[in-house]
């Protein structure tokens, strides 16, 4: 087996609070390979953005990677001064938010940002740098992209603007793009035009994606795998049609059984009783265990261990599926 | 609240300043008990004692710290007396402009149209003087006195308080709260005091510490300008333009030792100011 | 039976009022008026009682417009907003009450410096709907109805999550003994397993308490879920309505079907579902297009839809549609 894109191993990070230690990311280990797409799913507070933000090297104080390692392409990226991690970021990891104002700059024009984004990391002359920016609006389904270049944020529709944070970053061609819920904010059409989108490129540059989002429909569209997070661990993960068909851990298959779209309608959803636990206070064992349909006396006492087996990993006490040898 | 207390208590400039402020009103309070003579008292004061330099001892046997003015007034006496009519105008005259001003300014943004346009505009007119400019030709206008004094503080002040709580109301009024109490419906009267002011109280009371320290300054200029207080009860301000004109002849103390007074409390109030605005603004929060 | 709500012809628009310029350039002709937003135009529409109606559109459609039409916190520009045979707003305290409304999200929509329960009897107090010393009691009764437990009355909003806010929000529009409950985006900001919850919730109210709702959503499923009858709106105007099942399994507007399959459906076992876009992007409702406002997007259009509006008709027994083409039964 060829190494990973990204291998991501027992990630910790904590925000030091004035209220006290906030582990928002908590012993989160995964892997990616290249031109795979993994979607990482879970509710506010699970940890799904810091994940994301600590990959970047964005974690500002009073939050800080404690533990763990990252390694892209066999670089290992925790410890590694900003400088480093800046000449990493854009070039071969790229990140598209939920809120495209948070990388589209409302005074200068498109143009003007795609040039600088470009000559942060590549010289080119101008000619060729406005020919790249053009293609890289014209990859992500933006009509008359030399025209729309000379444009400013403002002048874009949400949908539009989303797609030319999307087109920045494209410009790289980056092994890796990590998006943080970036069709939250849009309406179903054009959320649905993006996503289509997105299928199409993934097949056809080969990049890599983190694709966080709260969204287990939108998710199961695009991800060739799912990690479901839950209170800064990562629950359960594994192929994307095996884990939603077949969830093991008792708050994956809560979460569907909460989708209204999976019920007959009029008829009371299975919910999951109660809200996610704070982060300042976890409770030993198990996170879950208050909220869990399926929990036993020991839940309480121990956290379970991190199972990993052909492409699945789980942390459950009691597996709602067995979970033993040749399982998956 | 403690929580509030405590964060402030972090930076320690601002709690530094806090307890000298307070020690400053605490000591003007109590001005009457820790004074050796009061200095509005005409029939206490001997001329021969007048114009000593620190340190001296007097004729009625104690010593004079900082000095004696002109008329031989003990200066630390004068100046926490001083430090009281100053605190007292600053206080009363903040109070009554910030609950005229915040009446106009959430009235204005409440009612809208041409009534908050013109409202507003005048606002605007009035904050486009210099507010000493307007307190001096008003309290020359309507003479010495405590009075006139607050009435000429409290037109040059209100216009700000009426600004700032125009711009929070007009946020508010577009919550969804204030829209959810109007689709109950709550009556107008209750939307405004019970949703809309409480709200807009946080950047209030921030204006509210600045402009106090600003009334402060103020009425010192105005005193020292003769068109504020009678001469009899001599304010911080007073006390320094009294002295001014022994400063050539060496006799420094009559009106620094005011001057220093009132910059430590003009300072001190304001850094108290900033840390409080700091906190109460979200974007700065951590 | 008569409808509760009953909206004829109710057309909204905002504006400002035109400036010295603007008024200049209108009299002689050489400029434009100030901008108009026509956020509904020709909106029928009524609400039976005991019943849920369901809007869906994408933002900028109008339903929230709608739904404060409604409530009565904005009045129609145009036509008339009946709620049981009254104008709110203007029927007295009475028709004032019988609407109450749920917002979006429950950060904003309480006051933050209100404690809980005060924030619960203001509104029933302010209308004599509460007796002096019956107050506490009836807080406890409200809370309790919501799933809450009487000492949340004591607590602020910041001291909650997003969902028991939400709940408050649902409890003081209760209070007010309403007959309409009219709920703008209610779930859209709460975590999918806290979504649940309230949907539960709003399903045992509607059973226990026979309240007429008003369901305005962008997320088709929950509306599939809660609603017996769907209106589907689209540029100011509502393009589709009838009962929630058979719209949903076949949609006669092809808005409506672009909406359905724009929707991304949860796939557990096969390829991912291959999701069917809809071209281009909504048209402003500064400057709404001429004809059918979906023309320019729409794969069945026709000559005619360019020219001629389609006014919304009755196609079946429940059933309303306006296009010119609709699609097969």
């Amino acid at each position: 087996m060829t190494t990973p894109l990204l291998e991501v191993r027992d990630l910790a990070t904590h925000f030091f609070t004035r209220a006290g230690v906030v582990k928002a990311v908590d012993g989160v280990s995964f892997s990616l390979r290249a031109g795979e797409v993994l979607g990482l799913v879970g509710e506010s507070g699970s940890g799904k953005s810091i994940t994301g933000f600590s990959l970047l090297g964005l974690i500002d104080a009073p939050g800080r990677i404690v533990s763990g390692s990252i390694r892209l392409m066999g670089q290992e990226l925790v410890s590694q001064p900003q400088a480093t991690l800046r000449g990493l970021r854009g070039r071969r990891i790229a990140m598209v938010f939920q809120d495209p104002a948070m990388t589209l700059n409302p005074v200068l024009s498109v143009k003007r940002q795609m040039m600088l984004a470009l000559a942060a990391h590549e010289r080119l002359s101008t000619s060729e740098a406005v020919r790249r920016c053009i293609a890289a609006l014209e990859r992500v389904g933006i009509p008359d992209p030399a025209r729309r270049l000379e444009s400013y944020p403002h002048e874009f529709s949400g949908g539009m603007r989303q797609r030319v944070a999307l087109a920045i970053a494209l410009l790289h061609s980056p092994a890796m793009i990590i998006a943080d819920e970036p069709t939250t904010a849009l309406d179903v059409s054009i959320q649905a035009q993006i996503l289509a989108e997105m299928q199409q490129l993934v097949r056809e540059t080969g990049t890599a994606m983190i694709w966080i989002s709260h969204d287990l429909a939108t998710v199961s569209a695009l991800a060739d795998r799912i990690a479901v997070m839950y209170a800064g661990r990562i629950v359960e993960s594994g192929p994307t049609r095996e884990v939603l068909a077949m969830p093991r851990h008792p708050y994956t298959r809560g979460l569907l059984d909460s989708l209204p779209s999976r019920a007959e309608p009029g008829q009371d959803l299975r919910q999951i009783p109660g809200a996610t636990p704070s982060l300042l206070a976890l409770p030993p064992g198990c996170p879950f265990a208050a909220r869990c349909a399926a929990v036993r006396e020991d839940c309480h006492q121990h956290a379970p261990p991190l199972m990993e087996q052909g492409g699945r990993s789980l942390r459950c006490n009691h597996p709602l599926l067995p979970w033993a040898e040749g399982a998956a | 609240m403690k929580r509030f207390l405590s964060e402030f208590a972090e930076n320690r400039v601002a709690l530094a300043a806090a307890i000298i402020v307070l020690a400053i009103v605490l000591l003007a309070i109590c001005a009457p008990l820790v004074t050796p003579q009061d200095p509005y008292d005409l029939a206490s004061l001997t001329l021969r004692d007048a114009r000593r330099p620190p340190g001296y001892v007097g004729s009625k046997g104690y010593s004079h710290w900082l000095g004696t003015d002109a008329q031989g007034r003990d200066l630390f006496s004068a100046i926490l007396y001083g430090l009281r009519i100053s605190l007292q105008m600053g206080l009363v005259a903040g109070a009554i402009a910030l609950t005229l001003g915040a009446t106009i300014g959430t009235l204005a943004a409440y009612v809208g149209g041409r009534v908050e346009a013109f409202l507003m505009r005048l606002i605007d007119l009035q904050l486009s003087f210099p507010a000493v400019l307007l307190a001096f030709v008003l309290a020359a206008l309507l003479g010495q006195g405590r009075g006139p004094l607050i009435a000429a503080l409290v037109a040059a002040q209100y216009a700000y308080f009426a600004r700032t709580a125009h711009g929070a109301a007009v946020a508010e009024r577009q919550k969804d709260y204030v829209e959810a109490a109007l689709s109950t419906p709550l009556p107008a009267r209750l939307v405004v005091w019970r949703h809309i002011l409480p709200n807009c109280l946080p950047p209030l009371l921030v204006v509210a510490t600045v402009q106090v320290a600003s009334a402060i300054s103020l009425e010192a200029t105005l005193s020292f300008l003769g068109v504020g207080l009678p001469p009899t009860e001599p304010s911080l301000g007073m006390l320094i333009s009294n002295g001014f004109q022994y400063m050539l002849s060496g006799r420094y103390w009559i009106s620094i030792y005011p001057g220093i007074a009132l910059i430590i409390l003009i300072v001190g109030i304001n850094l108290v100011g900033d840390q409080i605005r700091d906190q109460l603004n979200p974007r700065l929060r951590r | 039976m008569n409808a509760i709500v009953s909206l004829r012809g109710v057309s909204k628009e905002f504006g400002r009022p035109a400036t010295l310029w603007q008024r200049i350039g209108q009299a002689t002709g050489w400029g434009e008026g100030p901008p108009i937003l026509r956020a509904l135009q020709e909106v029928d529409l009524s609400l039976m009682p005991g019943e849920a109606l369901g809007l869906v559109g994408e933002s900028g459609c109008g339903k929230s417009t709608l739904g404060r039409v409604v409530a009565g916190i904005h009045a129609p520009s145009r036509g008339t907003a009946l709620v049981q045979g009254k104008a709110p707003m203007q029927g007295g305290r009475k028709a004032t009450t019988r609407v109450q409304m749920v917002f979006q999200d429950p950060f904003a929509s309480l006051d933050p410096r209100m404690r809980i329960g005060r924030t619960l009897a203001e509104g029933p107090r302010a209308h004599g709907l509460l007796r002096a010393g019956e107050e506490e009691a009836a807080i406890a009764r409200w809370l309790e109805q919501v799933g809450l437990s009487a000492d949340y009355a004591e607590r602020f909003p910041h001291q909650m999550s997003g969902g028991q806010r939400q709940r408050v929000a649902i409890a003081r529009a209760l209070a007010m003994q309403p007959d309409v409950l009219v709920c703008d985006e209610p779930v859209a900001s709460l975590d999918v397993s806290i979504q649940a919850q309230v949907i539960n919730l709003f399903l045992r109210l509607r059973r226990e308490l026979a309240l007429s709702m008003l369901f305005i959503s962008h997320d088709l499923a929950v509306v599939r879920h809660l609603c017996d009858r769907v209106a589907v709106m689209y540029l100011g105007r509502i393009v589709e309505t009838g009962p929630a099942a058979q719209v949903y399994a076949a949609p006669r507007h092809p808005y409506t079907r672009a909406l359905l399959e724009s929707v991304p459906k949860l796939s557990v076992d096969g390829q991912p579902a291959r999701i069917q876009p809809i071209r281009g992007e909504l048209p402003s409702p500064l400057r709404p297009p001429p004809g059918c406002a979906f023309h320019a997007r729409c794969p069945r259009a026709i000559p005619r839809c360019r020219e001629e509006r389609p006014t919304l008709q009755p196609i079946s027994a429940a059933r309303e549609v306006a296009c010119h083409r609709p699609e097969d039964a």
